[in-house]
């Protein structure tokens, strides 16, 4: 296991510089400048040391060069516009995106998985047509006017809930946008246990079972349940990463102080340290997930084993 | 003037009246919006520009002057008395002994000092440093080649010398927060920008980056009884729909409104009354490159303003949310002139003067937008269709607002469609024509008219402010017939204010940007 671990990881560091290689090629190659999003002189000298002192009168390999070097040490560098340290900025806003992504995770597996499996049990029956029902209109809506029918219900008309704002980061502040962040995973959920229960349940092993005389319950739970689960692990892990990235425009509405709205405003502005540092968190939490996921397999069924 | 176009202009005006008949109540909670984004900039507000920071700078920061809405001129607010020798150029102000910081220290002539110094650190391009480059010897420390801004002398700890480097009134260059007094000793420290310090009516209590910054009352701020709110939250909600439902929720006091919901808010009864509105110092225009052939000639600039219909757009597309612009000067501008009509939408006109500047069957060019809903694709997609009626073709390109403003700057276009500030100094405004302002700066088309030289140049030479209107009101009608745009709109700022608000002022610099501590709120406001 610990070597698995150790490869992991350092299957891990390419992917890393593969994205931070191709941000840092993207923002040098787009229009735009924090330069002149940042002051309208008249004097071109002042944009001249501003450039110097930013860095971006070097030539491109030598500002990645030297944004490598600063990587190394763990330094993400300092935000143009704020000029603070990145990492002071990300650790900031670190934990409302996580508890938004998880939260939202969380409504997705535990509404989300329960739906897919009993519509698996009964397939073509009314629970099974209502489910996929919910489960086709959560991946079609969009999250940003679902968040505004949530608010407009919750808030506006019942009166239950805060329409927006972080507040103490409470329950009642994270409900509205980890739902709306959260139904379009549960719909996928949903439609992705549907597919595998019913897979597992025509399985060989499983007919076998029952034909030994094994109570419907325990083939569903020794047999067809742990199996379903291992696709579904691979389900949840993709979609994490998917959620950092979705998490942009449910912050936005709901004035939520993630990571997304740091990074929207960031690329407006050009402000390329922000950007970077705030993409390769992301990228970095999808990757420990997925990691995470990868050793839950060998935990859930026991057959995975790794050499 | 500016008090007479505010009632034409305010629907809200009657709010603000009933306010001032009313005794201002203590305590409470102001809730307002920044709509600009997703996030403030920073909270060193020599480092940021934009609009929506200076939405809590008002609260916490304070400047040499301040935006007075009700004259629509910039007023001493740290100094008491200002003394002008010198032929106009030097100023001597008397500082106010009872303004102290959120550290409990009193202002002196050392911070003022300390603060215009820092802005201008060269090697930091802080913002405000056009502003304080009017200052003789600021340009020096900005370059490097001095350590001190030599124009600037204290004179004891409550009054400092000021030597101008042109015959300005200063008001309209140290108003913004962008020239705030920081306090020396703290504003120099790492942990500054984590805590702020200011002299404004409000101290700052906590920022929840992406969401909001809280303040609090400051008991020692300097205006008796003031400010009248306990505290302010300052939330950031840079999605309009989601602005709406929490002002009908009751939860925010303030609400920026765009086109669409200008237009269900005064549809609906329950809303209509919320609306404040005023004028805005921004021109929108259509600029054309005079190196684009078609473009050097001024028949065919007036060709282009007589060929759109341009009242017809701000009706149907803007829903009314604009002024029709005449010239370049907006209608809060001291210099406006009510007298001046604008370019009427006349395309035989238009096809007769392309006629005589040689372009009968008209011409093709590109055309620079950004996305903007107000002042950019939208509007470049109403207007083609015009301008093929009279035989100009126009080509979209399509960019981000950020590259649209590099765009105007470098002159890599052949026409563009922007924003612009025209105000609130008129003088400054049609400075950006003179052929003196480099293209960089804001003279954008690289206009060039000797004798609109020579008409501002009087005009900021002139000792009578009666004389020195005249003079731009010429000069803006000399713009006018130049048109080295297309005049298309002034600005109209829309808030809905919640009723329980008071003392709202019309601020034609930027409606968000409130003296907050003229604010207050009764007893029917839920945040008590």
């Amino acid at each position: 296991m610990l070597s698995f671990l150790f490869r992991r990881l350092l299957q891990t560091v390419p992917t890393v510089l593969a994205v931070v290689l191709l941000v840092f090629v993207l923002f040098s190659v787009v229009p735009g400048s924090i330069v002149s999003s940042m002051s309208d002189d008249s004097d071109p000298q002042v944009e001249e040391r501003m450039k110097k002192q930013l860095g971006l009168d070097d030539p491109v390999y030598v500002r990645f060069g030297k944004y490598i070097a600063k990587l190394s040490t763990g330094d993400l560098g300092t935000s143009f516009r704020t000029r603070e340290p990145v990492t002071t900025m990300i650790a900031k806003r670190a934990w409302p995106t996580l508890q938004l992504v998880f939260a939202a995770m969380a409504f997705a597996v535990v509404i989300g998985v329960p739906l897919g499996f009993i519509a698996a049990l009964k397939p073509g029956g009314i629970v099974d047509t209502l489910a996929m029902m919910v489960a086709v209109s959560g991946l079609s809506i969009a999250k940003f006017w679902l968040g505004l029918v949530l608010m407009y219900l919750f808030a506006l008309k019942l009166g239950w809930l805060p329409s927006f704002g972080y507040g103490d980061g409470g329950l009642k502040y994270l409900l509205l946008p980890a739902v709306t962040l959260g139904v379009s995973p549960m719909a996928l959920f949903a439609r992705t246990t549907r597919a595998a229960v019913l897979e597992i349940m025509t399985a060989d092993f499983v007919r076998t079972a029952r034909s030994k005389g094994m109570s419907e319950t325990r083939v569903v739970k020794w047999h067809v349940m742990r199996n379903a689960l291992v696709i579904i692990l691979t389900t949840v892990g993709l979609q994490f990463g998917a959620l950092m990235g979705q998490a942009v425009v449910v912050e936005k509405l709901f004035s939520w102080p993630g990571i997304g709205s740091l990074l929207v405003d960031s690329v407006l502005q050009r402000d390329i340290p922000a950007v970077q540092g705030s993409i390769l968190v992301v990228v970095l939490a999808f990757l420990a997930i997925n990691l995470l996921i990868d050793v839950l397999y060998g935990v859930i069924d026991p057959r995975i084993r790794y050499a | 003037m500016f008090r007479m176009i505010a009632i034409v202009a305010g629907v809200g005006l009657a709010l603000a009246g009933s306010a001032e008949a009313q005794t201002p109540r203590k305590g409470g909670t102001i809730r307002m919006t920044a709509p600009y984004g997703s996030s403030f900039t920073s909270l060193d507000i020599h480092t940021t520009q934009r609009a929506q920071d200076e939405i809590y700078a008002k609260a916490l920061h304070r400047s040499l002057y301040i935006w007075n809405s009700a004259e629509g001129k910039p007023v001493l607010e740290l100094a008491k008395e200002d003394v002008v020798s010198g032929g106009g150029l030097v100023h001597t102000f008397k500082l106010r002994d009872d303004a102290y910081f959120h550290n409990g220290r009193k202002m002196t002539a050392d911070d003022v000092i300390w603060s215009y110094n820092r802005i201008m650190d060269g090697t930091k391009a802080f913002p405000g440093a056009r502003f304080v480059r009017v200052i003789e010897g600021a340009a020096a420390v900005e370059k490097g080649q001095a350590k001190e801004i030599s124009g600037l002398k204290k004179i004891d700890d409550f009054t400092i010398e000021m030597k101008l480097t042109e015959k300005v009134d200063p008001g309209f260059y140290f108003f913004t927060a962008l020239t705030s007094i920081y306090p020396a000793d703290e504003g120099a420290k790492d942990s500054f920008i984590q805590h702020p310090i200011g002299l404004g009516p409000f101290k700052f209590v906590e920022h929840v980056p992406g969401s909001r910054i809280v303040l609090e009352r400051w008991d020692r701020f300097y205006k008796p009884g003031k400010p009248y709110a306990d505290k302010i939250v300052v939330s950031i909600m840079g999605e309009a729909a989601a602005r709406d439902v929490a002002f009908r929720n009751k939860e925010i006091d303030t609400s920026v409104l765009g086109p669409a919901q200008y237009v269900a808010y005064q549809s609906d009864a329950a809303l209509k009354g919320t609306i404040v509105e005023v004028a805005e110092v921004f021109t929108r225009y259509m600029g054309m490159n005079p190196s684009f052939k078609p473009f050097a000639d001024k028949r065919v600039r007036q060709a282009i303003n007589y060929a759109i219909d341009t009242d017809l757009i701000i009706n149907k597309l803007v829903k009314g949310k604009a002024y029709r612009a005449t010239s370049w000067l907006p209608l809060t501008s001291p210099a406006y002139d009510k007298a001046m009509k604008p370019y009427p939408y006349d395309p035989a006109k238009a096809k007769q003067l392309l006629a005589e500047a040689g372009y009968p069957s008209g011409f093709e060019f590109e055309w620079t937008t950004s996305q903007n809903e107000s002042w950019g694709l939208p509007i470049v997609s109403a207007v083609i269709p015009m301008l093929d009626k009279v035989g100009i073709k126009a080509k979209v390109k399509q960019v981000e607002t950020a590259v649209l403003a590099e765009v105007v700057r470098s002159g890599d276009y052949q026409a563009f469609i922007y924003s612009q500030a025209s105000g609130p100094d008129p003088l400054a405004a049609l400075k950006c024509f003179h052929s003196a302002t480099p293209q960089p700066a804001c003279n954008y088309m690289t206009y060039k008219n000797a004798d609109f030289d020579k008409i501002v140049d009087a005009a900021g030479q002139a000792d009578d402010p009666a004389k020195r209107i005249e003079l731009l009101q010429k000069a803006n009608a000399l713009l006018y017939e130049e048109a080295p745009v297309w005049f298309f709109n002034y600005n109209k700022a829309v808030m809905a204010v919640q009723p329980w608000l008071k003392g709202v002022q019309l601020n034609a610099t930027e409606l968000t940007h409130q003296n907050v501590e003229d604010l207050w709120v009764d007893e029917t406001s839920p945040a008590k």
